[in-house]
C-alpha cells in the first residue's frame, strides 16, 4: 500500500482524487493480469493466441502441445478465422498409477476476428513442436504499394 | 466419454528466490507423472521446445527438466495481440534412488517431453509372504 498524502478539501480532508484515479488504473490492470508486459487480457477460450504483423502478413500463433496436425482444422471465413481441434492424451495402460495429472485433454474452438482483410486462398498453417503458426496474407488491395513519380 | 471442452490456464511462471542469470519469463510445464511397476514416466508439455532443447539432469535425487524455446516469428513483426508469452521452461523433482540412471530414456514430439526413468531391479514390487507360526 502506498503512503497517500491527505489534502484539506472543501469538505475537510479528503484524497487527492488523481492520486485515486491512478490507484484505482492500477488496481484494474492487475486484476486483468496486466504487470506492464504488454499482455493482453485473455479472451477466455482456448487457446491463447498472439497475433503479429509484418508489411505483408497477418499471424496468429497458439501453443497446442501435443496436439497432431491431423486434429486441427483452420477455416476462414469473411474476416475470421476459425481454429477447431482435439488434443487427445494416450492412455498409458491399465497398470500405471498416477503421481501427478495436469496435462489436459478436449476439444476447443476459438474464433478470432482480423483486423485486416486477407487473401483467404493463401492462408497457410504449420504447426511446429507444438506451436501452430497461421500465416495470412494481406488482401492484395491493402498491400502497401509503392508509387512512382513520373516527370514529365 | 463427454468431449469436454479445453480452458485457457495461464501459463505459471517459476516462483524462486534466486535471480535468474538468463534474462527472459521462465515457466513451470504442466506434467503427467506416472509410475508402473518398471518405470516411472513424466510427460511435459512444453512447446516451443526442439528436441535439442531439452537439458535433463538427475542429480543427487533431484531431477531437473530443462527446455530452451525457440523464438516464435521474426523480428520485423509488429505484434498486435498477446495473450501468452513464451519463456523457457523449468521444473525441478526430486525421486527416490530407485532409478537406474544409465537406462534413462527421453523423447520430444510436438512439443511434449516423454521422459523415462526405469527403476532399479532391485526396486521392483516384490511379494512378500506372510507366514504363520
Amino acid at each position: 500500500m502506498a503512503v497517500v498524502r491527505w489534502k484539506p478539501g472543501f469538505f475537510g480532508w479528503h484524497r487527492d482524487p488523481f492520486t485515486e484515479v491512478d490507484r484505482l488504473r492500477r488496481e484494474v490492470d492487475n486484476l486483468f493480469g496486466a504487470h506492464g508486459r504488454g499482455i493482453a487480457s485473455t479472451a477466455g477460450v482456448f487457446p491463447a493466441l498472439n497475433l503479429s504483423e509484418d508489411e505483408d502478413n497477418l499471424y496468429v500463433r497458439a501453443e497446442l502441445p501435443g496436439v497432431v496436425p491431423e486434429e486441427i482444422e483452420i477455416t476462414t471465413k469473411e474476416n475470421n478465422l476459425i481454429i477447431k481441434g482435439e488434443r487427445k492424451i494416450a492412455a498409458e495402460g491399465e497398470k500405471v498409477s498416477y503421481h501427478r495429472r495436469e496435462r489436459e485433454a478436449g476439444s476447443f474452438r476459438r474464433i478470432i476476428s482480423l483486423p485486416t482483410r486477407v487473401d483467404a486462398e493463401k492462408v497457410t498453417a504449420v504447426c511446429k513442436n507444438g506451436v501452430l503458426t497461421v500465416t495470412l496474407p494481406r488482401a492484395a488491395e491493402l498491400k502497401p504499394r509503392k508509387i512512382e513519380v513520373a516527370s514529365t | 466419454m463427454a468431449e469436454k471442452e479445453l480452458q485457457v490456464r495461464e501459463k505459471q511462471e517459476v516462483q524462486t528466490d534466486a535471480e535468474h542469470t538468463m534474462p527472459g519469463a521462465v515457466f513451470t510445464p504442466a506434467v503427467d507423472i506416472f509410475e508402473s511397476e518398471v518405470a516411472i514416466t513424466l510427460l511435459a508439455d512444453m512447446p516451443g521446445v526442439p528436441s535439442d532443447g531439452v537439458t535433463i539432469d538427475l542429480h543427487n535425487d533431484e531431477l531437473k527438466v530443462m527446455g530452451e524455446v525457440e523464438s516464435q516469428g521474426s523480428k520485423n513483426e509488429t505484434p498486435l495481440v498477446r495473450e501468452y508469452e513464451t519463456g523457457r521452461f523449468h521444473r525441478h523433482f526430486s525421486l527416490s534412488d530407485r532409478i537406474d540412471q544409465d537406462k534413462i530414456s527421453a523423447s520430444m514430439k510436438d512439443g511434449v517431453l516423454r521422459l523415462v526413468l526405469p527403476k532399479v531391479e532391485k526396486a521392483k514390487p516384490r511379494r512378500i509372504e506372510v507366514k504363520s507360526d
